[in-house]
């Protein structure tokens, strides 16, 4: 039996001790990592205009100084509140939409990024809501008629691999999206849904869902028309905008 | 007493028999897995493709072999009364470090992997040998079994992914600049199944993406491990 007294020495140095390693390391490797973070979420965003990257190139093949490059050279962010007005001084890189997605709607900022290559435009909107087992989020570009879905792409938390989980693995289903439309003719706002059993053919508001993963694709359902419903209103004030 | 040591230290070899089978025999004889039935939750979890089941295999092989190595180094000075928490304070740290430094060198791993990294510290491996082995035994047999049984678990691991990854996705090393497209619909496959007469039928199997089918590949490891090693019988 040892002492209580050793007993307590013994806890108490082996934590300051290991506290003290991690710190150190910690601080080592921080800047490194954050940096590595940084190009993720960015490579997760070019991702959604991945059909007009500069020499028809994939994400994957940019390196991470191109990257850094098209951020600074070919995109603009802006960051609006839900009723469509601007928010001066915080870039739309720096906003995280876990948290923005707890405060209560009237508070939140909602980044978009403004993607210009030749005499192409594209903008993307940050969207997030509930998959199956945890949060979903994505990147969705409209084309300049602010309209048209350019691209999109999808991630999530913790789907099942193979079943919800394809929304981000298998190519074809954020693919689908490329050419569907917002509105309806009349210009009512409509989203896209996820349909299960297959889209009806030729129509614009629909891709097919996955099978075997209808709560995921509900889920993507209903983070789209909620998330684009924020925007509504900066999407309005941008076409007005564009018409002049 | 001082004599003695000296002696025992001349008599043992750096790497003899003994070591030699305590760096091998986890990997068949006493493998963690399929025999000592450790670190299946994992095992099930992280092998649907061969590339992160490598990265998760290099991070528990790094763990179990240095929180061997010091719980060994210390097993003099650990009050029994808080072994345990003791040895959970030491793994912790080492995953903690695992995941930093993988945070440093290859982030989108990290974020795939990231809840997996954290539970290695509930891989029973880790704390099974921390009790059966080190507490009782000399740094380096310790640092060694702890090698061994990583590299068991790793063995497997790596095995069940390959299968899955082939007959769940159809390519190999997805997620590496290494990839193979094996089996699928289009050209950059090496076998096109829109266009072969011969695999035209083959779907990827979504079943092997699941969970549930690295248990019947484990399953049938056990199988033919038994079969073919009599030892393991007799044991149980």
């Amino acid at each position: 039996m040892d002492s209580p007294r050793y007993i307590l020495t013994f806890v108490f140095s082996l934590t300051a001790l290991v506290a003290l390693m991690l710190t150190g390391l910690r601080q080592v490797t921080m800047e490194k990592a954050q940096l590595n973070e940084e190009i993720f979420n960015k490579r997760a965003i070019l991702s959604a205009v991945e059909t007009y990257l500069p020499d028809g190139k994939k994400v994957k093949d940019l390196s991470d100084d191109e990257v850094i490059n098209i951020f600074k050279t070919k995109m603009q962010q802006y960051v609006v509140t839900p009723e469509g007005q601007p928010v001066e001084g915080v870039m739309a890189e720096d906003i995280d939409m876990a948290k923005e997605r707890k405060l209560p709607v009237p508070e939140r900022k909602l980044p978009v990024f403004v993607y210009t290559e030749g005499d192409k435009t594209c903008y993307i909107l940050e969207i997030r809501g509930n998959g199956l087992w945890d949060e979903i989020w994505g990147n969705i570009a409209l084309e300049s008629d602010l309209n048209t879905i350019a691209g999109v792409a999808f991630d999530h938390k913790g789907e099942t691999p193979g079943l919800g989980a394809e929304i981000k693995d298998n190519p074809a289903f954020p693919h689908q999206y490329i050419g569907k439309k917002l509105f309806d003719a009349q210009g009512n706002f409509v989203s896209v849904i996820a349909k299960k059993g297959g889209a009806e053919k030729g129509n614009e508001h629909q891709v097919d869902a996955i099978t075997g993963a209808t709560l995921t694709s509900d889920g993507v359902t209903d983070m789209f028309k909620n998330g684009i419903k924020l925007y509504l209103p900066y999407l309005e004030e941008m076409k007005s905008k564009n018409q002049q | 007493m001082a004599e003695t040591t000296v002696q025992e230290v001349k008599k043992e070899p750096f790497f003899g028999k003994k070591e030699r089978q305590l760096l091998l025999d986890p990997i068949n004889d006493n493998n963690p897995i399929t025999v000592q039935v450790l670190g299946i939750c994992s095992a099930l979890a992280v092998t649907s493709m061969v590339f992160p089941a490598l990265v998760m295999a290099v991070a528990v092989t790094l763990v179990t072999a240095f929180s061997n190595l010091t719980t060994s180094l210390v097993r003099n000075m650990i009050p029994k009364q808080v072994r345990m928490i003791v040895q959970l304070v030491i793994i912790a740290f080492l995953v903690t470090v695992v995941a930093l430094l993988l945070k440093y060198l290859d982030y989108p791993v990290y974020k795939q992997l990231s809840v997996y990294i954290g539970l290695i510290i509930t891989n029973c491996i880790v704390m099974g040998r921390l009790e059966a082995y080190a507490m009782a035994n000399k740094p380096w047999r310790s640092f060694l079994d702890g090698l061994g049984n990583g590299l068991g678990y790793g063995a497997i691991l790596l095995l069940v992914a390959f299968f899955r990854e082939i007959f769940g996705k159809g390519s190999l090393l997805a997620g590496t600049p290494l990839e193979i497209k094996i089996i699928g619909p289009t050209a950059d496959f090496l076998i096109n199944t829109k266009e072969s007469m011969l695999f035209g039928w083959y779907v990827n199997n979504n079943l092997m993406v699941l969970p549930t089918a690295a248990m019947f590949i484990i399953g049938i490891f056990i199988w033919i491990q038994r079969s073919r090693n009599r030892k393991l019988i007799d044991v149980s």
